[in-house]
């Protein structure tokens, strides 16, 4: 169970490989993708920054939390930090269980969880050349503006 | 007066103009403290979006502020 917070690009498969496990019947990943677009703005790259030390002590507590609501095996987390184009990987969750309803389930609660406590933050480059930091925290929200930018539409 | 290490971190670090600072300081507390930065620097977030860590872990707002302390305020997260 391990939650990190990466400067480099992430090799999903080598990930992967540190969560082989006779036991497991299932392997659930998520990936999470910069991508092109946000509430009607054309985004052309994110940075993110983290506070590392609580981050990753807050992410090991998540896995930990979810270890204890769900009947997986193994589980882990590395996030991006830094300027990232269009495409590449910003967020890696693996998940191993006996069985595929578990591991399905935790992966979701724990990008979840992640998304919404770990001291991780990103800013929007947009193709118009305005920047913005995202506060994408509250579960199920819209995503609120920390910084001055257009108004997106409602829905 | 309490000298205190303080980071900033995205919003807070732009709106600062630097990534961390030591200061000596009158308030008594991390919500202290936070309004009295807030009246200096012009920062945006109300406290109520912010939470705070102390020595490297989220704490209560009403936190006494010790010698030595590291201060963290922390702006809504947004990862993945």
């Amino acid at each position: 169970m391990t939650f990190r917070i990466s400067t480099t690009p992430l090799d999903p498969p080598t990930l992967a490989r540190d969560l082989l496990d006779l036991r497991a019947g299932a392997y659930v990943e998520f990936q999470g993708w910069v991508r092109n677009h946000n509430e009607d703005q054309a985004v052309q790259a994110l940075e993110y920054e983290a506070y590392v030390a609580l981050a990753e002590k807050e992410g090991a507590r998540i896995l930990a939390e979810v270890a204890t609501r769900h009947a997986i095996l193994g589980a882990a987390c590395v996030h991006r930090t830094g300027l990232l184009q269009l495409g590449e990987l910003a967020v890696w969750v693996g998940v191993t269980a006996a069985h595929r309803g578990a591991a399905f389930e935790a992966c979701r609660a724990i990008i979840d969880e992640t998304k919404a406590r770990v001291p991780i933050w990103k800013k929007e480059h947009y193709t118009s050349g305005a920047t913005g930091w995202i506060n994408c925290a509250t579960r199920g929200d819209f995503a609120t503006p920390a910084a001055p930018q257009p108004q997106a539409g409602p829905g | 007066m309490t000298s205190v290490q303080l980071h900033y971190f995205a919003l807070l670090r732009e709106q600062r103009g630097l990534s961390s600072e030591v200061l000596a300081t009158s308030a008594t507390d991390a919500a202290a403290l936070y309004a009295e930065l807030s009246a200096r620097h012009g920062f945006t977030l109300p406290i109520d979006r912010v939470r705070v860590a102390i020595n490297g872990e989220f704490a209560p707002w009403n936190t006494p502020l010790l010698e030595g302390a590291e201060l963290v305020f922390i702006p809504p997260v947004a990862g993945g």
